[in-house]
């Protein structure tokens, strides 16, 4: 394939000619395209120039719009133009015809309206987190009082994906922070001999603080994401409005049985968890300080009164209704393109670890003399 | 005339299920070649191999007298560049508005000025018949029938050599439908296009096929213009061509006088 040539003549007449041969299209433009529109333009200039193009092999709508914008949009006076290549011009002529209307010009004041579409936004979220909840509590109400539609078997592949699965990995890590933190206490207690404290330290860190908000941390990472990019992609596709054609409610078929599997798996795991942790723990301890199993188990409940399991498990399902709670509700806001799936599955891990810290601190403030040693 | 595609003694299998068992077929240079057979006849996964987005469990194809995957990076790279696709369902984007859809093959062949792009992008919506102003909707704000016209815009707007169309008319209004196939005819009047098109549509078939084949009982059952392929007694071919809407569009066609 020849690329795109262009030759100057002048005629027995006296007139100049600018004679254009070759391949003119795209792949062959590409490589020297600047320097072929800056000879043109610097042809166009002169008056009185003939267009030849009837050396032209090939043309499509890039190199058609290449001589057309140097012609300024209009046929030369003087050319030479084949019919063969008459009815590429004649589209370029007649998209020119259509109005246009560019993306919307920047308004002056553009920043209040900025700041206007950021707090609607804001109260967007909420009022729809709000309303969520809201259509939760009528659809518990709802399951109440007709127990026949309590969609079992999706709550029940819920538990299995978000809980079950969920407990190799929480152990494994749970394991390691009780190595880790016992590790590190038993460096410091060994310099006051306050040994025997690695018990009470593990005790009540791990299974009030600690599991709880490592598992809610997982959890969110783990299922949250998952649930979100499952809700947004169910948008995507218009899974969700297929649904709804057929009578199904959304919130009582893809929203509780999340946020019911979640309550009830995270306690659990919350529990599970905390025990592996202070195995790990236990571990170090003997290792480091000397501390027997059976010391460490036997001195457990005297130091760890028993409320702070309760507190632990109602963390749990606080934790666990809150993230199914906020990965549901950037899941349904996700629209029907990619960007906004990858943001709003990013926006809901990101947000249920933020909210699930900040409820901590609240059962921090609420429980604070609930569950202490004496 | 030199052949764009080859397929040599192709074999496809998803499982047990066998799609196509032993299939040539040959595409020249500048013809339209027009692909039908029944839903589920393996059409789309054909185009999908031809292109090299599939591989095909036997046999080879050769894409302008090039193997597929020979595992050259910068081989295949150049011929991707030399075909656009029009894929069944569009395919667009979703996180580019229609204008970046139609621009995105272009920035990618190293066009930089963007007044240049501005008025290509503008030129390919009016070929399609899209308005200006659609250009700054995202694709999920568009009907079906919009985003088989902006697929196909982003699909002409790399100037390929070949074409490959996965029903295009199918959701066109019947208007719309005409004015494709007479895009379709005069671009590959102008630049000597090679169009392998899908269709089930017969008013496309009449309209622009040059060559059909036939894709039935896993191969190509029957090869030729539109009037050898009627004289061919097959199920299929009887049922898809010879009843009553099939005449018409055919004798529409004969009246109108198809280059
Ligand atoms: N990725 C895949 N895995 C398994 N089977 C597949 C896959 N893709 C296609 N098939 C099967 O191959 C067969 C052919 O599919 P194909 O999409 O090519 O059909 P088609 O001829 O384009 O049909 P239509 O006209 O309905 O679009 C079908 O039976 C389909 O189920
Ligand atoms: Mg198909």
């Amino acid at each position: 394939m020849s690329g795109a040539s262009l030759a100057l003549d002048t005629d027995a007449e006296g007139r100049r000619w600018l004679r254009l041969s070759g391949t003119w299209r795209l792949m062959a433009l590409a490589p020297q395209f600047e320097a072929l529109a800056g000879e043109l333009d610097r042809q166009a200039a002169q008056p009185g120039i003939g267009w030849d193009l009837q050396g032209i092999e090939s043309l499509d709508s890039v190199g058609a719009m290449l001589l057309w914008r140097v012609w300024q949009r209009r046929y030369p006076e003087i050319l030479q133009l084949p019919d063969r290549l008459e009815p590429v011009f004649e589209r370029l002529y007649a998209a020119g015809k259509t109005p246009e209307a560019g993306p919307e010009a920047p308004r002056p004041y553009e920043w209040v309206a900025t700041v206007g579409r950021l707090a609607i936004g804001l109260w967007r979220h909420v009022s729809d987190f709000v309303a969520l909840i809201g259509q939760l509590v009528l659809d518990i109400a709802h399951l109440a009082r007709v127990p026949g539609e309590i969609p079992w078997r999706e709550t029940s592949a819920n538990l299995y994906k978000s809980g079950v699965r969920a407990m190799p990995v929480t152990a494994l890590v749970g394991f390691l922070i009780g190595i880790v933190l016992s590790y590190l206490s038993a460096l410091q207690l060994k310099n006051f001999g306050a040994d025997i404290f690695i018990v009470n330290i593990l005790g009540m860190g791990i299974i009030r603080e600690l599991g709880p908000v490592l598992v809610a941390v997982l959890v969110a990472g783990r299922s949250g994401s998952a649930l979100t990019a499952q809700l947004g992609v169910m948008r995507v596709t218009e899974e969700i409005d297929a649904l709804a054609t057929m009578g199904v409610s959304r919130s009582l078929r893809l929203i509780f049985p999340k946020v019911a599997a979640l309550a009830v798996a995270m306690p659990l795991l919350v529990l599970w968890t905390s025990a592996i942790a202070l195995m790990g723990g236990m571990v170090s301890a003997q290792f480091q300080l000397d501390i027997s199993y059976g010391y460490f188990i036997d001195t457990l409940p005297k130091v760890v009164p028993v409320a702070n399991l309760y507190i632990a498990s109602l963390k749990g399902v606080a934790f666990g209704m809150l993230v199914a709670l906020v990965a549901c509700h950037f899941g349904l806001r996700v629209r029907p393109n990619t960007e906004s799936l990858s943001s709003n599955t990013t926006a809901s891990v990101v947000s249920s670890i933020t909210v699930v810290i900040l409820v901590d601190a609240l059962f921090a403030i609420a429980t604070r003399s609930i569950g202490m040693p004496i | 005339m030199t052949s764009v595609i080859e397929i040599d003694h192709l074999s496809t299998r998803f499982g047990e299920h066998w799609v196509h068992r032993d299939l040539n077929l040959e595409i020249q240079a500048g013809e339209v070649m027009a692909l039908v057979g029944g839903s589920g006849s393996g059409k789309t996964t054909l185009l999908r191999q031809m292109i090299g987005l599939l591989q095909p469990s036997k046999g080879q194809i050769r894409l302008f007298g090039e193997p597929l995957f020979t595992g050259n990076a910068e081989q295949e790279r150049n011929l991707r560049r030399r075909f656009g696709m029009l894929f069944q369902y569009g395919a667009l984007y979703s996180a580019f508005t229609v204008f970046q859809n139609i621009a995105f093959p272009l920035r990618e062949l190293g066009v930089v000025d963007e007044d240049l792009i501005h008025d290509l992008v503008m030129l390919k919506l009016s070929m399609v018949e899209l308005l200006p102003r659609h250009a700054w909707l995202m694709p999920s704000e568009l009907s079906g029938g919009m985003i088989k016209r902006v697929a196909l815009a982003r699909a002409l707007s790399m100037e390929p050599e070949l074409l490959l169309l996965d029903e295009p008319t199918a959701g066109l209004d019947p208007d719309r439908s005409e004015s494709f196939v007479k895009l379709i005819r005069s671009l590959h009047r102008q630049l000597g296009l090679t169009v392998v098109l899908v269709t089930h549509d017969l008013d496309t078939l009449a309209g622009l096929a040059t060559r059909v084949a036939v894709l039935a009982e896993q191969r190509i059952l029957a090869l030729g213009t539109i009037d050898d392929i009627m004289q061919v007694d097959h199920p299929f071919i009887r049922n898809f061509f010879c009843c009553d809407r099939a005449q018409r569009a055919l004798q529409s066609r004969a009246s109108e006088g198809v280059a």
